[in-house]
């Protein structure tokens, strides 16, 4: 197993390599100019603007500027943001633990819905709980996380008014109420991420079982007298989770998508939303300094589906 | 008559009627699976209704799309405004059947991108395979691993003015945004593309096709691509949704079109600060996009039974 791991590991350096240089590429590619202010200030003479650009070595080949630049970004020199005048890397590990705690629990209630609902629904196909849940979960994936942020902010903070549509870091409460708090603020987002995500996993599993479960195998051991509760939990839906992981998987890009929009809709203070205002302010060290981050996260996820992977299918980890 | 011509029209013959007399009966077979897929024949119906509506709805239901009228501001449903009125006091219902436009044009314009970058890789990978396959589908992987949102958002930052200045800000801001998604959206085809062309190069009836001296871009386009193209089909349905929510979203986070442009996400953006006391400016465009993205979405589903029979779940 752990060989195995190193090797997932090994297999991700290429693809990080891959990533940053798109990165690079579209940064190096786009207009504009970090000295343009001083271009157009008549008190900078143009002499010391070229000074300016050859101490900072834009002048260099593009590949020398590659080089410099990924090394900064392993070394965790990210720069220094223009707006809130402190080193990007502080102002992202700030972040990034709100968005990964929204984006955890997220994943869980998707994970407690689909593997239930998508079992049942393929034990007993055409039925008409099959029927109500697939619609549903046809409809909850073609509904798009901000108009269900938006319904939801509708239904249970104006017209309920049950929970609150700010999430906010500054809770003067202590004990179990500061818990509730938080709890209460975070039911809104994780749910609009979890229910979204829930609907199209419950499709994955819905459709695995179904190919699993007609195989000769189940017949086999419902013959030799095992509970249907063993066959379907420890022989069905075990073997079934094998396609599930790789869509998810494929799918990890995607709920990052998710995590931007309902940031930014609840004011959740994640990456998402520091992106989404670093961009209105033009904020560029940040936004690059995200993106990246962006990509290795999803990196890291798709490394955990790697383990799961080996975990549900051992024959993987020996090959 | 001579044997010699003779023996060669039998053995043409059939070769040269195969794909038109095959195909015409499989498109045939493939809108009669269709057709008994109820709830995609509604979304059919649906998408039909809505495209109708956009194209001509401004041509019959004339309110332009920006007369301020501070009177008449934030104004619920009602005979003047059918769909109520928003913070300018402009009719909604004008700007969600002129936004419409845009959102299903952007749709169906990144789709076209998606499906031709995703078949052209698809089909030099399956084809010609080796190195060059394997090179291609590292590409693949690798994009298939890029956060797409953070990605399309840091794209649109960075060469919305450049794009502004060359095409003007409406054209400007529709072929960077059609491009980025459809530039990020081909990897699935191309995944299809590949498993098909792997199998059908292999078929009989192309090996006839090569044997008979039919140079490899014929063989491409004569006979493998046309059986390959029923999982392009469902693939390129479900990208045209897919599109349409990416816009919506890029535009929902005021990234995306400008506010003279209403498309969808943006009158949600605009609406979303006025939830409590003008739910309806949000809810009509949201459901339109709702509505319209299910109603592509079951058309893909009913698609992938007419036209795939073995019901591949790639997506």
């Amino acid at each position: 197993m752990s060989k195995y791991f190193l090797r997932r590991l090994l297999i991700l350096i290429p693809v990080l390599f891959g990533i940053s240089m798109i990165l690079f590429t579209v940064l190096a590619l786009a207009p504009g100019d970090p000295f343009e202010e001083l271009a157009t200030n008549p008190n900078v003479p143009p002499e010391v603007r070229l000074a300016l650009r050859a101490k900072f070595g834009l002048n260099d080949p593009v590949a020398v500027r590659y080089v410099r630049w990924l090394n900064a970004m392993l070394r965790g020199d990210w720069g220094f943001s223009f707006v809130s005048r402190v080193d990007v890397d502080t102002l992202i590990l700030q972040r990034l633990p709100v968005t990964l705690v929204v984006l955890g629990s997220a994943q869980l209630l998707a994970l407690l819905i689909a593997l239930p609902v998508g079992t049942l629904s393929a034990l007993r196909p055409y039925s008409v709980f099959d029927q109500v849940a697939t619609t549903l979960a046809f409809i909850g994936f073609s509904l798009p996380t901000f108009f269900t942020g938006l319904l939801f902010i509708l239904v249970f903070s104006i017209q309920l008014d049950w929970l609150p549509f700010i999430y906010r870091a500054d809770i003067d409460a202590t004990g179990l109420a500061f818990v509730w708090e938080h709890v209460k603020q975070a039911i809104m987002p994780v749910a609009v991420l979890g229910l979204f995500q829930g609907a199209s996993m419950t499709r994955f599993v819905r459709s695995a079982v179904l190919d699993v479960v007609q195989l000769d195998y189940v017949n086999t051991a419902r013959a030799k007298g095992l509970s249907e509760r063993v066959t379907v939990i420890k022989h069905v839906v075990r073997n079934a989770l094998i396609p599930v992981v790789t869509l998810v998987a494929l799918q990890i890009p995607g709920i990052f998508t998710g995590a931007v929009v309902t940031e930014q809709i609840f004011r959740v203070p994640g990456i998402g939303s520091l992106l989404i205002s670093s961009i209105l302010a033009n904020d560029t060290p940040v936004i690059m300094a995200i993106t990246f981050v962006f990509s290795i996260l999803v990196l890291a996820f798709n490394l955990v589906a790697d383990l799961v992977y080996g975990w549900l299918d051992p024959r993987i980890s020996y090959r | 008559m001579t044997p010699p011509a003779t023996v060669s029209r039998t053995v043409a013959a059939p070769l040269a009627a195969e794909p038109v007399r095959g195909s015409d009966s499989l498109w045939a077979e493939g809108w009669r699976r269709f057709r008994r897929h109820r709830l995609a024949m509604v979304g059919a119906v649906i998408l039909l209704l809505m495209i109708l509506a956009v194209l001509a709805g401004p041509f019959v239901y004339r309110v332009p799309i920006n007369e301020i009228d501070f009177k008449a501001k934030l104004q619920g449903p009602s005979a003047a405004h059918p769909l109520g009125t928003d913070d300018l006091g402009q009719d909604v219902l004008a700007r969600v059947l002129y936004g419409g436009r845009i959102s299903l044009a952007v749709g169906v314009a990144a789709m076209l991108i998606a499906i031709v970058i995703g078949t052209a890789i698809g089909a030099v990978s399956g084809y010609v395979g080796g190195a060059a396959d394997h090179a291609l589908m590292r590409v693949t992987d690798l994009f298939l691993s890029l956060p797409q949102l953070p990605l399309l958002l840091l794209i649109v930052y960075l060469f919305r003015d450049l794009l502004r200045t060359a095409f003007g800000p409406e054209a400007g801001i529709f072929v960077l945004i059609v491009t980025v998604i459809g530039g990020l959206r081909w990897m699935p085809v191309a995944r299809l593309v590949r498993a098909q062309f792997l199998s059908l190069r292999e078929k009989e009836f192309v090996e006839a096709a090569r044997s008979l001296g039919a140079p490899p871009l014929r063989q491409v386009a004569r006979h493998i691509l046309p059986n390959a193209v029923g999982p392009v089909i469902v693939a390129g349905t479900i990208d045209v949704a897919a599109a349409i929510i990416a816009e919506s979203t890029l535009s929902f986070l005021g990234l995306g079109f400008p506010p003279d442009i209403p498309t969808w996400g943006r009158i949600l953006f605009d609406a979303k600060d006025n939830l409590d006391f003008a739910p309806h400016w949000a809810l009509f465009p949201g459901t339109a996009i709702f509505l319209t993205v299910l109603s592509i979405n079951y058309i893909g589903d009913g698609l992938r039974d007419a036209l795939d029979p073995r019901k591949v779940l790639a997506r």
